[in-house]
């Protein structure tokens, strides 16, 4: 498993309905007795990073098909830039989509550079313009030496590298990505989580679906938690933070670990672990300056007092254990 | 612009062609039976029955040529019985060849059109772009049919030079092609490939492998094959030029009809692999 995060510095937009790149309201969508998506309502506002977590069958590329108007959706509605997929606007919308499905979907028989113009010719890039951006957004994903050659013999990373290509070729308002460091090194992955905090930055739209926790951490501006078509929860990684890890948990160390025993009996902490380091779950936030001098007033001569605020892999498995106990 | 695109269409073909070209293992079969049946049997047969010299296959051959249309016959009349069979055997017996082959091409290749994007999972990329259904039914007919054209086209050539080697120079004249072979390849052949061509993307959309489209495109082209095969054989088409007019009339109605329920095969649900 790869698992790579990249450290965002782009400023969190706001989640202006209004002006949203994706608005989608009540959708379901099923397969025969099969059902892959369950009441989703989603808004994608633009120049942000929306991930959807969830394992294998939760319905995430079903969403993303949902989206560019690849499904129809069964029940509720979807507009993108303000356009039904679906509809007589579907190419308008699709057209300003870039889409990296799970499976790359790369013609084999074709070198990459074929791959790449026959995109670029269904996605209506300037004809003159072509070959220059071919260049560019291979150079981006460094298969810039392995155009020449069919893509049957490409191997997995590169792959995926041209998928992404392609996917950027058109220089598309929203990059729809299933899976997309799936088979890739962790300096491609890396490469491909920056390029998508820069197409964010931009002001560009990006929905990411991953099952890799690690590489949202720290690009997602709103997390959609999935599983079995169902929206578990919606909301920033800020916004869950606080729903779903209310107690404050910090980590402590000092010259004497065996005197930060002292701690168990505080009325404040719920919870406490020694291994090495101290961790500590207390209350609330407001707790940790009465831990610190409560310590002091013991003799505790503290080295270390870290505030730790929960991955996204802890918020995911805190939101799917809270589901799992609130179900009958 | 949201309306139907030429370009796009013929984008979606040119695509298609260029990975024909690049997939010898696919064509080299098609191209051998391509040159076996409009080159290599014909010119074998016609080389040795119009240098025929034993008595008693004379003998079989001139009743073989005593069966023929009547029409075909005056045309032949005073040459020896050798040249006469070779003759029947160029502009009669080998007509169906015209049809079967550029049929049996272009059938291969539609059904691998479709279905093989499904197969592959390129039909995801497909699925999500801007081409519209049409556009990409559009795409997929016109290469599938410039192959069975192409083949028509490069193979009535090479079998017309052949007859004109072998059986000018017995008969005296240029006789071939003919007015007959012209009609069955301009204007009998086109909507015949059109009707098995547009079955076939019909049945594509909804057979889960190439393996079954490709079973499923026999039993489309075979019925055709023999009612063509049995047209020409039984003299139909050389009797009456008004008739095989006739037939091409009605071959490019149903075509024309076929196609356009065609049109409506093919969705996007079913280039990602699902509905089929």
């Amino acid at each position: 498993m790869t698992a790579t995060s990249v450290d965002s510095t782009r400023t969190p937009p706001t989640n202006n309905t209004t002006t949203a790149i994706v608005e989608a309201r009540g959708v379901h969508r099923s397969f025969g007795d099969t059902v892959a998506v369950a009441g989703l309502d989603l808004d994608v506002p633009p120049g942000s990073v929306t991930v959807l977590l969830g394992p294998n069958g939760a319905g995430k590329t079903t969403v993303v098909r949902l989206l560019t108007g690849a499904l129809p959706t069964d029940v509720g509605s979807i507009r993108v830039f303000g356009l039904d997929p679906t509809g007589s606007d579907g190419a308008a919308v699709r057209r300003r989509c870039g889409v990296v499905p799970a499976r790359p979907a790369l013609y084999d028989r074709l070198s990459g550079w074929d791959n790449l113009r026959y995109s670029g010719e269904l996605f209506e890039v300037e004809p003159a313009a072509l070959p220059e951006r071919i260049r560019d957004a291979a150079q981006r994903f460094d298969i810039e030496d392995a155009l020449a050659k069919q893509v049957g013999g490409y191997s997995t990373g590169m792959r995926a590298r041209l998928a992404l290509a392609r996917a950027v070729l058109h220089d598309p308002d929203l990059l729809l990505l299933d899976e997309p460091t799936a088979g890739l090194d962790p300096e491609s992955a890396k490469a491909v989580l920056g390029l998508i905090d820069e197409i964010a930055a931009q002001g560009k739209a990006v929905l990411m679906c991953t099952h890799l926790l690690l590489e949202a951490e720290g690009l997602a501006d709103q997390v959609i938690v999935l599983d079995r078509g169902r929206t578990l929860v919606c909301g920033s990684p800020d916004e869950l933070s606080e729903r779903f890890w209310p107690r404050a948990r910090v980590l402590i160390d000092a010259e004497d670990p065996g005197s930060l025993d002292r701690m168990r009996s505080l009325d404040f902490v719920r919870r406490y672990e020694r291994n090495g380091v101290a961790t500590v779950e207390l209350d609330r936030e407001e707790s940790i300056p009465d831990l610190v001098e409560a310590l002091v007033a013991n003799g505790v001569r503290l080295r270390r007092v870290e505030p730790q605020n929960p991955t996204l892999e802890q918020l995911y498995f805190a939101i799917r254990t809270g589901q799992t106990s609130n179900q009958p | 612009m949201n309306g139907f695109s030429l370009q796009r269409a013929w984008t979606i073909a040119r695509t298609d062609l260029r990975q024909l070209r690049q997939s010898r293992d696919f064509w080299l079969p098609l191209a051998i039976i391509a040159s076996l049946f409009f080159v290599i049997i014909p010119a074998f047969l016609l080389g040795v029955i119009t240098n025929v010299s034993d008595v008693k296959l004379v003998k079989q051959l001139g009743d073989l040529v005593g069966s023929l249309p009547q029409g075909l016959k005056s045309q032949v009349k005073g040459a020896t019985a050798p040249v006469q069979a070779s003759y029947a055997l160029a502009v009669y017996l080998f007509a169906p060849i015209a049809i079967i082959v550029p049929l049996t091409v272009s059938s291969a290749v539609a059904a691998n059109t479709i279905i093989g994007e499904r197969e592959r999972g390129s039909g995801e990329f497909l699925a999500h772009s801007p081409a519209s259904e049409r556009e990409i039914y559009l795409g997929k007919l016109t290469a599938s049919l410039i192959p069975g054209y192409f083949v028509a086209a490069i193979g009535f050539a090479a079998y017309s030079i052949i007859v004109k080697l072998l059986l000018r120079p017995k008969v005296g004249r240029l006789f071939f092609p003919d007015t007959n072979r012209w009609i069955l390849v301009l204007w009998v052949l086109p909507p015949f490939i059109c009707v098995a061509i547009a079955i076939i993307l019909m049945i594509s959309a909804h057979v889960s492998s190439a393996a079954a489209a490709q079973q499923a495109s026999a039993l489309v082209t075979l019925p055709i094959i023999l009612g063509v095969a049995y047209t020409v054989a039984s003299g139909s088409l050389f009797e009456a030029k008004i008739l095989a007019f006739g037939i091409g009339a009605g071959a490019w109605m149903i075509a024309l009809a076929a196609l356009w329920r065609g049109t409506r095969m093919v969705k996007r649900e079913r280039l990602l692999g699902m509905g089929g």
